[in-house]
């Protein structure tokens, strides 16, 4: 007869696993390729897939020549930071840049930590900033939006992104009135559906939003972080465009152009480098938001929430020590 | 552009010199006036920290020293297991002092409850933590007292010197043991004893803890000492104590004379490094690899204790 | 049904599996011997007052509680003592028992064994709680705390409430369900003794709306009497735990490190409240409970009338018998119950089921690393953060433990549960509570 096991209590265990939350998220990622295949054509996919292949090829190098332990690329961490690289990434890149730039991903920002779990800082940010900083240029010429099956244009057409116009009009010295004129400037409803050039992920707010409520109703993540992000830029973004209208565009410009929405939804969310209880993660959303809106408002990069992100990164063991939870019971001191 | 380096070089100039002031008055202020003999002790200790000799740290160890002897002129009671003997010497040299000679010692499992000798009547699933397996049940082969085989005593050595034999479950000391202790402390069972590590690295022991009768300590392991008291009764040197139907052999006064291990019916008392005996009737074997290491004529290389395989 | 309550903080939804929900409560025929461990109850274990051959009957008192907290233990059973030796309990620790050879089931003379319902009661308070440590009662829902101790209200405090827990928020379990359905009436007579014993005007039975038949059943009896109203409760687990199950009815929170008389409130089982009744009222001490035996290969999940002492291996085979693929015996629920390391230990007083896992189910999954999901946070009933406090007690950090209010901690698997990565979170919590409570303790002295 085969031995009874003896253990510590619980005996039965959710269905809850790691590679079901990974799933979940690159489930809810499909909204946001399906809109950049579409407006971007091939060269999104093409994107997407060199980038997923080469960080979970970086991955499994790692574990299995370099660490010589356990290979673990079936969880999918690797997939989802794949993703959320391309996600960052103009659609006409270079393909050795993408790979790269999930060298850095994977090699740098993950695995130097220990792998899954043990990283500090979002992975596929630090692999964008690298980027960013070392491919300017490239990283920084979107191609305009060119719908899968709509008649060829020329190919090779790039264009600045929305906020890129803003800024550069603001500090020409324009009115926001004049810049939102541009013919270049993309429109309200297209910056909604994501009609209009910009890194693979960020052009539409809405098929990132449906990917949100999918995560929030999955439990992967929580909806006070994203909304606490949004409602700060909103806030902050509101005051200063009724002081001063012609200087400062009206906040929704800022909701819906940019990476706003991605950042706030799949990046400041990664379980591994947010803060873990709901009051540090509020904490950490308003944070997240303040940065951002300064260096979108003061800054000399156009965008800021992937900055604002990693460096609220940075700040997350502190906001774990000082937010803990409501505990039960708790006697407060008079 | 001449005032530019002109202010430059004024302000970060009447900076230093006023925080060199402030540091310097700091210094003055908070001045701890110490033994350097602390500093000449610790420079001879091995520097492992692994507070074996009972104070956290060499640092601290060296402290006591220095002001032991201030204080009592001796050294008694403070002893570097690590450093053993010479480490000693030399520190009481630099203390102006004699110490005795101390007697070496090492780690000693006492426990052969190996997948043989204690088959597994449960599975056990969950952390590697003896410390937790104990909270939660007797062990895999039923034993309360026996070695829970998940290795918090591998965990706890500093030293590279306890390992777990994967054929046995058991941990096997090997030679790097310094008797620092830590593995005494880790076992939550009460299984490891630093024990003298004896003439030609020669020890007797009995390798079982169970205070349980005879009946239920066979039970669940065939070389489980039972309490009989043969080997109190053959003993010539009184070594021997029995307690809660357990043998315990007093290593002060054991002379290795080795009568105890013949008489012992379970084999629970062991014997490490002796020369093979005189053909005669093999007990029982209990357990092949530790047998075959115990009748082995020892040598320190290819001694049991210091076994390689782990 | 309206007014659903709960508690806030934390919970978890394993799945319900009460198997043996609608299997009546049935008598199990009596053991040829019985085993009764000494240590039943928490607190310390009563002193033997039988030697080897001595005669009992059924009901006669065996060991005597001379501490305070301590519990009697009575003959389950009429039969001759065979001796006092040790037994194994459920974790495989040989432990003091007494061991009873069967021959009859003649009860002593003064319990009324009579089947009728005896409702009308004018004892005083002193007079119910002598009867109740007379009968060597402890609370039934496996915390074992002898119930006479919390039928005195310690000085300057007052109780306001008597909260009946009917809960039984663990899965598979059915005993207190069945418990509630057929004995539900006598059950009331219990609640209102007890609520005569802590001069209290209210009781509160909660009801997790799972078993919305004994919600109704014991709405309609507790009509006719005063004071006693049910409760049902929204489905969430730890529901049945004593702090959260005040918090759910009563909406008072205890604080930490207290108990719940500090808010003014006593917590005890439906299980308990029987038993207060028969000792009370038929004076018939606590020799026997109602077990449930179920697993998903079990041919037959039952709830048993069981007599204490009972080997566990009976009640497996009069519910058909050990599957074949059982991989995993558990001692009462599956999110708090104890694997026991064979299936011969005795029925005590505080089993409350008999688990029985298949193999496949039995196995944990292969721990990885924690990704910082933050859900154990947020499954915590107490508010805490357990990867951070197994952490630490993995480590051997127990100062920093103490600090993290491991000590609140009621150890109800919700962590573990919910953890994706698998770790074994309340393996170290329990490790650290113990070592915690150690340095607690040594500090003191």
């Amino acid at each position: 007869m085969a031995l009874f096991t003896v253990s510590g209590s619980p005996h039965v265990h959710g269905e809850e696993n790691v590679q079901k939350i990974m799933l979940t998220v690159i489930y809810a990622m499909v909204p946001a390729m399906a809109v950049s295949v579409w407006f971007f054509g091939l060269d999104a996919l093409r994107v997407m897939l060199i980038s997923v292949a080469s960080c979970m090829f970086f991955e499994w190098v790692i574990q299995k020549y370099l660490l010589k332990g356990s290979v673990t690329i079936t969880d999918g961490s690797a997939a989802v930071a794949g993703i959320l690289l391309a996600f960052n990434v103009p659609a006409n890149l270079p393909a050795w840049m993408l790979i790269a730039g999930a060298l850095v991903t994977i090699g740098v920002a993950k695995m130097s930590f220990g792998g899954l779990g043990k990283n500090p800082f979002n992975p596929a940010l630090v692999g964008r900033v690298f980027m960013l900083i070392s491919f300017p240029v490239q990283m920084t010429s979107w191609p305009v939006a060119k719908p899968l099956f709509a008649p060829a244009i020329t190919d090779a057409i790039t264009g600045p992104t929305a906020l890129g116009l803003l800024k550069e009009g603001i500090d020409a010295g324009k009115t926001v009135e004049q810049v939102l004129a541009d013919p270049q400037m993309p429109q309200y409803l297209d910056r909604l559906i994501g009609n209009m050039g910009g890194s693979l992920g960020e052009i539409s707010a809405l098929a990132l939003i449906l990917g949100g409520i999918y995560m929030v109703i999955r439990k992967v993540i929580d909806w006070q972080l994203p909304v606490s992000i949004i409602m700060t830029v909103f806030v902050i973004a509101g005051i200063f465009h009724l002081i001063d209208p012609s200087h400062y565009v009206n906040p929704d410009f800022h909701l819906f152009s940019g990476g706003l929405m991605l950042g706030a939804i799949f990046m400041a969310t990664d379980m591994v480098s947010s803060p873990m209880n709901m009051s540090g993660k509020v904490i950490y959303g308003i944070g997240i938001g303040l940065l951002t809106i300064i260096i979108r408002l003061w800054g000399a990069y156009p965008e800021g929430i992937s900055f604002a992100i990693l460096i609220m990164n940075a700040f997350t063991p502190l906001i774990n020590n000082a937010f803990k939870p409501k505990r039960f019971g708790l006697v407060v001191r008079k | 552009m001449n005032d530019i380096l002109l202010f430059t070089i004024l302000t970060l100039g009447i900076l230093g010199t006023v925080l060199a002031v402030i540091l310097y008055f700091v210094a003055q202020k908070f001045k701890v006036i110490e033994d350097p003999r602390i500093d000449l002790v610790e420079e001879v200790l091995p520097k492992a920290n692994c507070g074996g000799c009972g104070y956290p740290g060499c640092r601290n160890f060296a402290e006591v020293s220095v002001n032991a002897a201030n204080e009592k002129q001796s050294l008694e009671g403070l002893n570097c297991p690590v450093g053993g003997n010479d480490v000693m010497k030399q520190v009481a040299a630099i203390l102006g002092l004699e110490v005795a000679d101390q007697e070496p010692m090492i780690a000693v499992v006492r426990c052969n409850g190996s997948h043989v000798n204690s088959p597994a009547r449960v599975k056990y699933d969950g952390p590697a933590s003896c410390a937790f397996a104990h909270q939660l049940f007797a062990g895999e082969g039923g034993c309360q007292f026996g070695c829970l085989g998940l290795g918090d005593c591998v965990v706890s050595c500093d030293f590279d010197a306890i390992h777990m034999n994967p054929e046995t479950g058991l941990p096997v000391v090997n030679d790097l043991c310094v008797a620092c202790g830590a593995c005494v402390k880790a076992c939550p069972r009460g299984i490891i004893e630093l024990r003298h590590k004896g003439k030609k690295d020669r020890r007797i022991f009995v390798s079982c803890v169970n205070k349980e009768k005879g009946g239920p300590a066979r039970k669940n392991c065939q070389v489980a000492c039972i309490g009989c008291s043969k080997c109190q009764q053959v003993c010539p040197y009184d070594a021997i104590v029995m307690a809660n139907n357990l043998a315990y052999i007093d290593f002060a006064k054991c002379k290795l004379c080795r009568k105890c291990v013949e008489v012992c019916p379970t084999d629970a008392i062991h014997e490490i490094n002796f020369p093979l005996r005189k053909p005669k009737a093999e007990p029982a074997p209990a357990d092949p690899e530790r047998v075959d290491s115990l009748h082995v004529a020892g040598n320190k290389e290819n001694d049991i204790q210091s076994d390689s395989k782990a | 049904m309206s007014n659903l309550k709960t508690f806030i903080i934390g919970g978890v939804h394993p799945p319900e599996q009460k198997l043996s929900a609608t299997a009546a409560i049935r008598p199990l025929p009596l053991s040829k011997q019985l085993i009764i461990p000494l240590g039943q109850n928490l607190g310390a274990p009563p002193r033997v007052i039988v030697k080897k051959g001595d005669e009992v009957k059924t009901g006669q008192l065996i060991a005597q509680a001379d501490s305070f907290i301590s519990a009697n233990l009575h003959s389950p059973a009429s039969g001759k003592i065979a001796k006092i030796d040790e037994a194994v309990d459920a974790s495989g620790f040989r432990r003091p028992a007494i061991f009873i050879d069967v021959t009859g089931d003649e009860w002593v003379d003064d319990v009324d064994t009579s089947p009728e319902i005896v409702r009308g009661f004018s004892f005083s308070k002193s007079e119910i709680v002598s009867r109740i440590k007379a009968a060597g009662l402890v609370g039934l829902g496996g915390a074992t705390f002898p119930t006479h101790v919390k039928m005195m209200v310690p000085d300057g405090k007052k109780a306001t409430h008597l909260i009946i827990n009917g809960v039984e928020c663990e899965p598979y379990l059915t005993s207190d369900h069945r418990l509630m359905l057929e004995r539900g009436e006598e059950m009331l007579v219990g609640i209102q003794l007890m609520m005569q014993a802590l001069e209290v005007d209210k009781a509160i039975i909660g009801i997790e709306n799972n078993k919305p038949d004994a919600i109704s059943h014991l709405q309609l009896h507790c009509k006719s009497f005063q004071g006693i109203s049910v409760q049902p409760l929204k489905v969430k687990y730890p529901q049945g735990g004593e702090k959260q199950l005040i918090k759910a009815a009563v909406n008072r929170e205890v604080p930490s490190g207290k108990l719940p008389i500090e808010v003014g409130c006593v917590v005890s089982n439906v299980g308990t409240a029987l038993a207060v009744y028969e000792a009370v009222q038929k004076r018939k001490p606590l020799i026997e409970r109602v077990v449930t035996v179920t697993g998903k290969s079990l041919s037959n999940p039952s709830n048993f009338l069981v007599r204490i002492g009972t080997p566990v291996n009976e009640l497996i085979a009069a519910a058909g018998g050990l599957p074949g693929d059982t991989g995993k015996i558990i001692n009462g629920g599956p999110m708090m119950g104890k694997a026991v390391s064979s299936p011969d230990i005795p029925v005590v007083k505080g089993s409350s089921g008999i688990l029985l896992i298949p193999e496949k189910e039995s196995r944990r999954k292969k721990p990885i690393t924690c990704i910082r999901c933050s859900k154990c946070t947020v499954a915590c009933p107490m508010g805490l953060e357990p990867y951070l406090l197994a952490k630490l007690s993995k480590l051997g950090m127990f100062d920093r433990t103490e600090g993290g209010h491991i000590m609140d901690c009621i150890e109800c698997g919700s962590c573990q549960y919910t953890c994706p990565s698998g770790l074994p979170l309340l393996d170290f919590l329990r490790l650290g509570k113990q070592k915690t409570a150690h340095l607690i303790r040594t500090r003191k002295s």
